[in-house]
């Protein structure tokens, strides 16, 4: 740990601190909404912030691919005209939290996948990501030790983690140093600093324990020998086949083309809107056929992308343990429950084998 | 909230021109096209580009013409929906947009030096016809040369003029047959599975490329072990909704692989242990 890296900010300056950020710039944080529902916007001062906030109701990803985007605009009039467009706008995201930042770490794997999606990554660049570690589970529905996301690695510029009186500042990158510098109210950390950050850890691997009864390692492989599983066929009964497990998802990118013409109908965009594998027309063809017509096969689908698919092209989950899937559930489909079942199955499974 | 335009977009379309139009079927037509920029579309048989009209929408249609013509490339397009039965309405003349190729098309420098068994359904043709004309232009760099053609009737015949070509050759053997006949039809009756057992190939010699409507995968294939081809000598071109084209907007997604960049062409190998393949 390269300790010229961290500085500490007392909370009695915190206010100041966000108050000096919205001064200069675009300011996103986590805002209350009521009923246990918080959401990121835009705010104007500290306090109406909430920092002791359970994920959002959408991920922050809906500043880095938009739920509608335009992506061309055409005019017909006289010849074909197109011009491809992006929009962009300068922000800081405060107070993002570990599952969130590892979301966008998987937007950014696909988006900046050959071809790489020039105004994902044009959009990136204009945003300051500032994250803020939970101390303790945001509730019931999260599993993010177990795929690892519980704790600050890569993908932020600051990393604010609460201390008691103070937080201790990672700073990861330039544009986090100079706002730092610029700010003039952070300390340099010290051994005391050091030891607190280390003992709070200490404390975290002991509170967030693997919520699912098996090791991360293993699940590839246990959702290898699933494909056949029963619980696919249960889910098919529950799920409504709403598609909102996947719009609040932080790793769910897949999208559907449209297009809107003004009144002349010779001019008009074209943009790409978030679209769900768990949704009627998605993955039909000709002929009507569709390849995962059954809600258990949809279902299924999730499942693999999230923990097997992915893997390969990629070499990580797609499942940050946030919990939102499970909390927007009208069917009280629950992620923890479904892993659990399919190990059980799977074990049973594996005995059989064996006697 | 700024915008900008970025030329470099990966959804920018390039402008083209259709300089031919050719009624293929009562459904289906040839579009003759070159690029505005008169730059050259340098693509491989099996490949496939996404085809605009703004305002209307975006599909992949196959390229169906050979690689090595530098004069202009042709889509053959069936009437279904939305842009297609809108493209049927276009005039020579018109612009439309194109982006691509996209995809990985037949794998040409594995079957070079191999014979070769072509199995098209209906418009499956479309695809396959790229790889017989560069077959064809390349003719001595293949072995024997086999080509299976099936439709529902005569009337949905794609290409007529070409198959009558293709029959009169000596240098390929071509069979044809529909499913339902019409008084004045001569040749095969029944469907195109009918036509395999009785070609005379050597299968560890033989590359096979399959296409056609997603029914007849599963007993071509068999058809096709039968003989004792080997899985990684059946190629195969799938369909599927496509949106992005490049592995992005997963619709096209069959389990770990994306259609539009894995594929569309995969060995029977590559997908055999694929439940929602075929
Ligand atoms: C790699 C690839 C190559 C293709 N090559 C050709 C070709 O050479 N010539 C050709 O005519 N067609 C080809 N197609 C199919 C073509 O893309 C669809 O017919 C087209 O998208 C239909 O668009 P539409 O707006 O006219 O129809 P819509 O109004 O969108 O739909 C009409 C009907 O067509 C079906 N459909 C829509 N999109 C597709 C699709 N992508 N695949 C299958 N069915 C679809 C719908 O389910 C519906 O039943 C290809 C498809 C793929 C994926
Ligand atoms: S939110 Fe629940 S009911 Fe809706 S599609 Fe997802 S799993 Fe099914
Ligand atoms: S699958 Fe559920 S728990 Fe995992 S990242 Fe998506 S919404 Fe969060
Ligand atoms: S067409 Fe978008 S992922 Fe294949």
């Amino acid at each position: 740990m390269k300790t010229e890296q961290y500085r500490i900010i007392e909370k009695s300056s915190f206010n100041d601190f966000i108050n000096s950020l919205i001064a200069s710039q675009k300011v996103i944080g986590p805002v209350y909404k009521g009923f246990n529902n918080y959401t990121f916007e835009e705010i104007k001062s500290a306090q109406e912030m909430s920092l002791n906030y359970i994920p959002t109701i959408i991920p922050p990803k809906k500043y880095f691919m938009p739920q509608k985007e335009t992506i061309l605009e055409f005019d017909t009039k006289e010849t074909l005209h197109v011009e491809p467009v992006s929009e962009y706008e300068e922000l800081i995201l405060f107070g993002v939290h570990t599952c969130d930042i590892a979301g966008l770490r998987c937007l950014n794997v696909v988006l900046s996948d050959e071809p790489k999606d020039i105004s994902y990554l044009i959009r990136k660049r204009y945003i300051t990501i500032i994250g803020l570690e939970c101390n303790a589970y945001c509730d019931e529905y999260a599993s993010c030790s177990f795929v690892g996301a519980h704790v600050p690695t890569t993908g932020y510029d600051l990393m604010f983690t609460d201390l008691g009186d103070y937080f201790i500042v990672h700073i990861h990158s330039s544009k986090g140093m100079d706002i730092v510098k610029q700010a003039n109210i952070f300390k340099p950390a010290d051994n005391y600093d050091f030891e607190a950050l280390k003992a709070l850890r200490e404390k975290k691997d002991r509170i967030f324990n693997n919520e699912v009864p098996t090791e991360r390692r293993y699940l590839p492989d246990l959702i290898d020998r699933s494909w056949n599983a029963s619980v696919w066929k249960e889910l098919e009964q529950k799920c409504l086949g709403c598609g909102n497990c996947t719009s609040v998802c932080p790793t769910c990118y897949c999208f559907d083309i449209k297009e809107d013409v003004d009144f002349t109908l010779k001019a008009g965009q074209r943009y790409r809107v978030w679209f769900s594998c768990q949704l009627d027309p998605f993955a039909k063809v000709a002929g009507g056929i569709d390849f995962r017509r059954e809600r258990s096969a949809r279902q299924r689908h999730r499942f693999y992308r999230k923990f097997r698919y992915h893997i390969d092209r990629y070499g990580m989950f797609f499942c940050t343990g946030c919990g939102r899937c499970s909390r927007t559930c009208m069917a009280k489909i629950n992620l923890k429950e479904v892993l659990t079942a399919l190990i059980k199955e799977s074990e049973t499974k594996i005995w059989r084998k064996w006697l | 909230m700024e915008k900008v335009v970025i030329k470099k977009s990966p959804y920018n379309v390039k402008k083209a021109r259709i300089i031919d139009i050719k009624q293929l079927t009562e459904k289906e037509k040839l579009f003759r096209v070159i690029l505005e920029d008169n730059s050259w579309l340098d693509y491989e048989p099996g490949q496939f580009i996404m085809v605009s009209l703004m305002g209307i929408g975006e599909i992949p249609i196959s390229i169906c013409s050979s690689p090595l013509n530098r004069d202009y490339f042709e889509i053959c397009v069936r009437a279904v929906g939305k842009v297609t039965e809108s493209m049927h309405r276009l005039n020579v003349g018109e612009i439309i947009g194109i982006r691509g190729p996209y995809g990985k098309g037949f794998p040409i420098r594995m079957i070079e030096a191999h014979d070769l068994l072509i199995i098209a359904g209906g418009l499956g043709l479309a695809p396959l016809r790229s790889l017989i004309l560069y077959a064809i232009d390349n003719r001595r760099d293949f072995g024997e040369i086999h080509i299976l053609f099936g439709c529902k009737t005569p009337e949905e015949l794609l290409f007529s003029d070409e198959i009558e070509e293709w029959g009169r050759r000596l240098d390929l053997h071509f069979a044809c047959t529909v499913d339902r006949a019409d008084p004045d039809w001569k040749g095969n009756i029944g469907l195109i599975t009918s036509l395999i057992p009785g070609v005379d190939i050597d299968p560890i010699r033989t590359y096979a490329a399959v296409v056609g409507p997603p029914i007849m995968y599963k007993f071509v294939i068999k058809e096709l072990l039968a003989k004792g081809l080997p899985v990684d000598q059946i190629l195969l071109s799938f369909e599927r909704h496509m949106k992005c084209g490049m592995g992005k907007c997963g619709r096209c997604q069959i389990q770990n692989l994306y259609c539009c960049k894995d594929g569309p062409v995969f060995t029977f190998k590559e997908i055999m242990d694929m439940a929602e393949a075929l």
